[in-house]
């Protein structure tokens, strides 16, 4: 049976066409709607755009925050673990060597953090207004974008400053900050989640990112371990999210295939795990928070 | 022929309670879960956790165009019905189908930020109500000149005045074109003239032929705006049809938990009860006329139940009555009267009664205390109860609805001309002569 062409959505009467909204006791974990996310962009835009607007705004030093944090850090371990400790930093200038991987590690670490912290920080809206509750944690992961832009521009200052340039490896950065999204979302939204319930994370997650980046080859390269603890070690996937930055940014000769594979699997594994987590409490937020 | 756009069948809400020794926690601590977990293997205990329904069986229906006003009293179901319908919390049991786009105002200015100016706000509380980026761009001007604050719409809304911010979160919120709108409690915003513009707008909205459902304290608003209404009372519907007659149902009903006229056992109450003399029930009343419900402007008597281990003098009782979000608003305490009241050992029931109570319609807390006459507490109780204030009958829309506390006011008119107007020299003067 075929229809007249007319008979599209647009022509046919309203209540043909009016959606349904379907409440119901829920039973068992609601599936990750990527159709409803997708009508909710406008929203997710608007977050994003809240927060990033809302940091600068805020702070004296505005967006320069996003540049001092790494490039402090950066000061700290080139004097005690480069000068001082003379850790190998594989052939390549210790400060550069620590900054490559401080960008994706600030990114991943602030994403992480406060993704933890937002849902309880937007109680207010969740507890007054319908949306699918994963956009607060996933607009928060987000608008960290803007800040690791801006530190990945003083990584490319600091590359022409040890005359070191750019070449097409460059680009593996963009699917690299993907996994450390991933990786962050993941376990952003798991924390969330959780802090509804036990508010004791929000003191539990400064020590996970704390052993996290020691955890993570910042200060040191990973070729001081030896096999087998090197690939078991990289179960950490921000492991091969650094060394797979210092190899496409700072042309290390060995590129990291292992750890990023496994890195690959790993944050996958634990986005889709801290979404289906989120998502089988979400429910009881607005009665919790 | 119209359709049902709302159905609903068998509703229900379960509210979990833990119960910690005294008092409600309501936030879980990993210690708490760690504990409990060992309790209950070492030795079979868990915490006390009690449950209630808020809302049971709620079954209706509301046809295409059809606008809806939910009255009864605080604890009654209705934000908990508002809630699941807005999706913001899930059912226990039961389901509804909504046939349609649907906008809930739960309150009005969800999610604007201080630091951003009201152009950007506008744009992300109007995302927040569901409305598209395109739309919202569109109206934009329409929504700026229906707030009346063009000149401050690029400051940040944490230099507004509440009235300004409240009437650009209304304006937000008026331009919302959805099928079914649910409201609760938030119509009456801004001065008078306002007032009339949102009444305007509401009327256009129920002449649109969309689906309403409004939740007032404001019985005058709902009588105005609903031509069906809903009575809800302990989470069950016990009275559905035209307005009018469930108005009168409802204020002709006497509640029978925590409502006017009904003890309100109060030993349990969480504070430190090493007294003497300690407060043991309370309850109010208000109008006679009105099931004693407390009215806007209208009486308010508050009893308590004392008990004293010995006969003595108190020289302070007091009321004190907070809004929810805990701002104190009122405080009738006996000190201020220079009368002490003699009590008896063992139970004496005694009372304040304030003549005009100025609130306006909502939900209000009281507390009460009782102290000796260098201000130390005997008892003190910041929760008692919480008190529904109604308004039943008002000028224009809602009198003086925005704010808290309702005064009585005039215009003063064209003061510069009028020869009573003070001068500085005079009055300088005449101190000076004293």
């Amino acid at each position: 049976m075929s229809f007249p062409v007319a008979d599209t959505p647009e022509t046919a009467p309203a209540f043909a066409t009016r959606r349904v909204i379907r409440i119901r006791a829920a039973r068992g974990s609601r599936a990750f709607d990527l159709a409803e996310l997708w009508e909710y962009r406008d929203l997710i835009y608007f977050l994003v755009w809240r927060d990033s607007k809302v940091r600068y705004k805020q702070t004296v030093l505005g967006v320069a925050w996003a540049i001092l944090q790494p490039l402090s850090t950066m000061l700290v371990f080139s004097l005690f673990f480069g000068r001082l400790a003379r850790i190998p930093s594989d052939g390549v200038p210790y400060p550069l060597f620590t900054y490559a991987a401080l960008v994706p590690w600030a990114f991943f670490s602030n994403a992480m953090i406060q993704a933890a912290n937002s849902v309880v920080l937007n109680q207010q809206l969740i507890t007054r207004v319908y949306f699918p509750r994963v956009i607060i944690p996933l607009s928060t992961v987000l608008s960290g974008a803007v800040d690791f832009a801006i530190t990945f521009v003083v990584l490319l200052g600091l590359l022409m400053v040890y005359d070191l340039w750019p070449t097409l490896r460059m680009l593996w950065v963009v699917p690299l900050s993907v996994l450390a999204l991933l990786t962050a979302t993941g376990v952003g939204v798991w924390l969330a989640a959780l802090n509804v319930r036990y508010r004791d994370i929000r003191y539990i997650v400064p020590f996970l990112t704390q052993f996290w980046l020691f955890a993570t080859p910042i200060a040191y390269p990973s070729s001081l371990l030896s096999e087998p603890w090197r690939t078991l070690y990289a179960v950490n996937p921000m492991v091969g999210v650094v060394e797979g930055f210092r190899w496409a940014v700072l042309q290390t000769p060995i590129r990291p295939d292992t750890a990023v594979l496994i890195a690959t699997v790993v944050s996958i594994a634990l986005f889709l795990a801290g979404v289906r987590y989120f998502h089988s409490v979400e429910r009881t937020f607005a009665d919790v928070v | 022929m119209t359709s049902t756009v709302i159905r609903a069948q068998g509703l229900g809400k379960e509210y979990r309670r833990y119960t910690l020794g005294e008092g409600i926690n309501r936030y879980a601590t990993l210690r708490d879960s760690l504990t409990d977990a060992m309790n209950s293997v070492v030795r079979g205990r868990r915490r006390v956790s009690t449950t209630f329904w808020a809302l049971q069986d709620v079954s209706f229906e509301v046809s295409e165009g059809d606008i809806v006003g939910i009255i009864g009293n605080n604890g009654a179901g209705k934000s908990t019905l508002l809630k699941i319908l807005s999706r913001v919390t899930e059912p226990t049991l039961g389901e509804a189908d909504l046939h349609g786009r649907v906008a809930s105002l739960l309150e009005v200015g969800t999610g604007f930020h201080p630091e951003l100016t009201g152009r950007e706000n506008i744009f992300l509380n109007g995302a927040i109500l569901g409305m598209r980026r395109a739309e919202i761009a569109r109206k934009f001007d329409e929504i700026v000149s229906f707030s009346e604050i063009e000149q401050f719409i690029e400051t940040p809304v944490k230099h507004y005045s509440s009235g300004m911010y409240l009437r650009l979160a209304f304006a937000v919120a008026a331009h919302l074109e959805p099928e079914i709108l649910l409201i609760d409690e938030i119509l009456a915003v801004g001065d008078a003239a306002f007032q009339q513009k949102c009444l305007g707008k509401m009327d256009e909205v129920a002449g649109s032929g969309r689906t309403v459902i409004f939740i007032s304290h404001n019985l005058d608003a709902i009588q105005r705006l609903c031509p069906r209404c809903v009575l809800m009372d302990h989470g069950r519907i016990i009275a559905d049809g035209p307005t009018d007659a469930i108005v009168s149902r409802y204020l002709s009903s006497v509640s029978d938990t925590a409502g006017p006229e009904q003890w309100i056992e109060l030993t349990g109450a969480g504070r430190p009860a090493n007294g003497d003399v300690r407060i043991v029930a309370a309850r109010y009343s208000g109008d006679a006329r009105l099931g004693n419900r407390v009215a806007t402007g209208g009486p308010l008597e508050v009893q308590c139940v004392l008990e004293s281990n010995r006969a003595r003098n108190l020289s302070s009782l007091a009321i004190t009555i907070y809004s929810r979000s805990g701002t104190k608003l009122l405080n009738a305490d006996t000190i201020e009267l220079g009368k002490s009241i003699p009590i008896r050992s063992g139970r004496t029931t005694v009372g304040i009664r304030i003549e005009q109570v100025h609130l306006n319609p909502g939900s209000y807390i009281v507390g009460i205390w009782i102290g000796d006459s260098i201000g130390h507490a005997l008892d003190h109780i910041a929760e008692a109860f919480v008190l529904d204030v109604v308004l039943v009958r008002g000028q224009g829309f809602g009198k003086a609805a925005h704010g808290a506390v309702a005064c009585h006011f005039d215009v003063v008119p064209d003061l510069a001309s009028s020869a009573s107007e003070p001068r500085l020299g005079d009055h300088v003067r005449s101190e000076a002569d004293s």
